[in-house]
């Protein structure tokens, strides 16, 4: 009986040297948390992800502002739980002052509203691209240097009537808020420009047979558009060829990634001359890209053969984060209002084009509008057809304007010549 | 352990009972009210209001698992249902769904209505046996996670719901970490205490003879199915409590919550605590959230990239169930079986 005592009671010291430990001062090196997803279906964006805070970090030394830059990263599993566990892991037991991330869209939206409960802490986001995340209640303290799902669909809906003349367009997409998101962009650019959008599918996440979808696909429109990714994409291309489907496509930006393009077979093949849009195009030839893409490669010979957008989302971060605590002088100021300031005024001169911030702290980018063309040895990539700069969260609408559409769903955006 | 229950309650009985009760039970009991003293918010919240949720959810599992002989995979996917009714009968962000009704109203209805479908789902697989009942409880999660993914009537799809929080209840935040650690322990302690003492009630130990000889109950007139389904009844409202307590934690409730991963959660849980003991579901929950919250660090720590963490988690998974088919617990026992016995004789001390 004494003997379990003695167990007891040192278990209990031991519980309560623990417990001492984890009470952490705020000093020494610049703590900075990292929220990315290792896990499941997005872990090797994730971990794509990754190597653009490595590259970004190494760019700067480790350094900025004359303090070393020590990480922490925490794993999430794109389940907003996870996120905000993954947050209060680093805020409140490592003790960081700036966390980077999230990488899905739910996940940003908990972490907007877990920011607002930690404001001493600066939450920079990763690629997470929910509208919601920064368009409603937004949260002082958290920032946003990617563009948003509608904003990687600007200009695509003009560009198709424009230069391509489809006028009647039916939709695909899976049927969550991303793919709402998308085909909001993409709708307001097409209606406004004269186009019509005779009929929206949904298919579930993960959607094996598309039998009855193609079966009940309209013959008299001029294009379909397709917000499908990675397998669901594939298979919804292999079974529209098998059904001698020949009408012409567009493609969201997660439906001609490299992912799809580098699939095995020909199901592919009938995306040659498909137009879509994104926030970055792997053979733009803009000076910084090369130069980014060059730099990744040099870093990461097994990585991919271009940095995904995951990998640029967390690097523009990064280089953010590096860039204004340079600035500040590694003093973040008083309730880091110094380093705030510099991040809602910073001009980040991104590989992909300048980003800045608007008063909701979203980023205003580059979107490039790509065509899938045949490479000389085979392969396919994404030709860039169009640049617009200056995209806004709003895209170009007026604030009443856009509240007026609605949050993305399955029927909103309605389809009008003017909004 | 606590005495095997007499007829009658009286102040000696109690008195007698009290002192019965087994000094480890004071020290864990006084430790867990102090800890708040010493630890960080982040312990307080996260790891321990973690460990508490968790291990009722899988306490609801043992409670089927050990007692009753049903593994069920579906305990998550009640919890989750609770943490559901919650969301649409309270109050969240998605304000076109959910109904905001009092909490008086609504957490009495969420059980209610997770105790209707646990007790549907308990007369369904109650019919079949062994790796039989577990793959139809899986089926059941997994049409669970589906269906609220799809749903956006009621369910709102994909993204579920944010912004459930408890509410504001004697003026106090719920959500603040020494509110909320002691919110999670009293329903933690409660529900413990509830499986104990329903485990040695006439109603338990029907069960654990129907667990051990079905036929022979059946012979004696104890009805085996009913016996059953009440098991599954009543361990549906542990498991609903700790939905309820999860969906607050974390302030939303999504698909991503009651997902197949998180019901095979709660099983490891269940299986590297072991099965034997209701406590053995909070050692199990306590060791999970270490692992997945430090597993990274450790591996940092070392030296090694950050991306394998999974791999030792799996690993220590790996280790206890190897050296211990019977979870932590199996291992206590067998220690303290070894120390009891003489090495030389190898009969008794």
């Amino acid at each position: 009986m004494k003997k379990t005592y003695l167990g007891t009671i040192s278990a209990l010291a031991l519980m309560t040297t623990g417990g001492m430990a984890f009470a952490d001062a705020h000093s020494g090196p610049l703590k900075v948390g990292i929220l990315v997803t290792l896990e499941g279906t997005y872990a090797v964006p994730g971990e794509d992800g990754v190597r653009g805070i490595k590259l970004a970090m190494e760019q700067a030394g480790n350094m900025a502002g004359g303090r070393e830059i020590e990480l922490t990263t925490v794993s999430t599993d794109t389940t907003p739980d996870s996120a905000v566990r993954g947050a209060r892991k680093l805020v409140e037991q490592d003790g960081v002052d700036i966390v980077i991330g999230p990488l899905s869209g739910s996940e940003g939206i908990a972490i907007r509203d877990y920011s607002k409960t930690q404001p001493d802490v600066t939450f920079i986001n990763g690629i997470s691209g929910a509208q919601e995340a920064t368009y409603v209640d937004p949260s002082e303290n958290f920032f946003r240097y990617n563009m948003e799902g509608a904003q990687w669909s600007a200009g695509l809906g003009d560009y198709v009537v424009n230069e391509k003349g489809y006028k009647t367009v039916a939709t695909i997409g899976e049927d969550y808020s991303f793919i709402y998101t998308q085909v909001l962009g993409f709708a307001i650019g097409f209606c406004q420009a004269g186009g019509e959008i005779t009929e929206r599918f949904w298919v579930p996440l993960g959607t094996k047979d598309f039998g009855s979808i193609i079966a009940s696909l309209p013959d008299d429109v001029d294009a379909i558009y397709l917000g499908l990714g990675g397998g669901d994409a594939v298979n919804f291309l292999n079974q529209y060829q098998q059904a001698g489907g020949e009408a012409n496509l567009i493609g969201g930006t997660i439906m001609v990634d490299g992912t799809v393009l580098n699939s095995k077979g020909s199901a592919k093949d009938a995306l040659i001359g498909v137009p879509s849009s994104g926030p970055q195009a792997d053979t733009y030839d803009g000076e910084k890209w090369v130069a980014y893409v060059d730099a990744y490669k040099e870093m990461f010979p097994d990585g991919f053969p271009t940095p995904s957008l995951f990998a640029t989302g967390y690097y523009n971060s990064t280089n953010a984060m590096l860039q204004c605590v340079e600035q500040v002088g590694g003093n973040l100021g008083e309730g880091q209002a110094d380093f705030r300031d510099c991040l809602k005024n910073l001009q980040l001169d991104a590989p992909n084009g300048m980003i800045t911030l608007d008063e909701n702290r979203q980023a205003i980018g580059t979107n490039f509008i790509t065509e899938v063309q045949e490479q000389p040895d085979g392969t396919l990539a994404n030709n860039v057809v169009n640049v617009v700069d200056g995209v806004d969260q709003r895209l170009g609408l007026s604030k009443e304007a856009f509240d007026a559409i609605g949050l993305p769903s399955r029927d909103a955006p309605e389809c009008k010549t003017s909004y | 352990m606590v005495a095997i229950d007499s007829p009658r309650t009286t102040t000696t009985d109690l008195r007698r009972r009290i002192a019965s009760v087994p000094p480890a039970y004071w020290v864990l009991g006084i430790l867990l009210l102090i800890i708040p003293a010493f630890a960080s918010d982040f312990v307080m919240f996260q790891i321990m209001g973690w460990t508490f949720i968790l291990g009722l959810i899988a306490l609801s599992l043992m409670f089927l698992g050990g007692y009753g002989g049903m593994v069920s995979l579906a305990q998550m996917a009640f919890a989750g249902f609770a943490g559901y009714m919650v969301a649409i009968f309270g109050d969240s962000a998605i304000s076109g769904i959910s109904q905001g009704w009092p909490w008086w109203i609504v957490i009495p209805l969420a059980l209610f209505l997770t105790v209707i479908f646990a007790t549907a789902v308990g007369w369904l697989a109650v019919r079949t046996e062994g790796i039989y009942t577990i793959m139809i409880t899986l089926a059941i999660a997994a049409a669970f996670f589906y269906f609220t993914r799809q749903n956006y009537e009621l369910f709102n799809g994909f993204q579920g719901f944010n912004s459930v929080l408890p509410p504001e209840l004697f003026g106090i935040d719920w959500r603040g970490p020494e509110a909320f650690y002691y919110l999670t322990m009293f329903w933690a302690v409660t529900g413990f205490g509830a499986v104990l003492y329903v485990s040695r009630a006439p109603f338990g130990l029907a069960l654990q003879g129907v667990r051990d000889n079905p036929r022979r109950m059946a012979a004696l007139g104890y009805n085996v199915t009913a016996h059953r389904v009440a098991a599954y009844a009543f361990a549906a409202v542990i498991a609903g409590i700790g939905g309820i307590l999860l969906t607050w934690q974390s302030a939303q409730i999504s698909p991503g919550t009651v997902g197949i991963q998180s019901a095979i959660d709660i099983l490891v849980i269940a299986v590297i605590g072991g099965l034997r003991h209701p406590i053995g579901a909070f050692i199990g929950a306590f060791i999970f959230v270490l692992l997945k919250t430090f597993a990274v660090d450790v591996l940092i720590a070392l030296g090694l990239g950050g991306e394998r963490f999974q791999l030792l988690i799996g690993m220590g998974f790996l280790i206890i169930v190897f050296f211990s088919p019977d979870g932590l617990l199996g291992l206590w026992e067998k220690l303290k079986a070894s120390r009891r016995r003489d090495p030389l004789t190898g009969g008794q001390r």
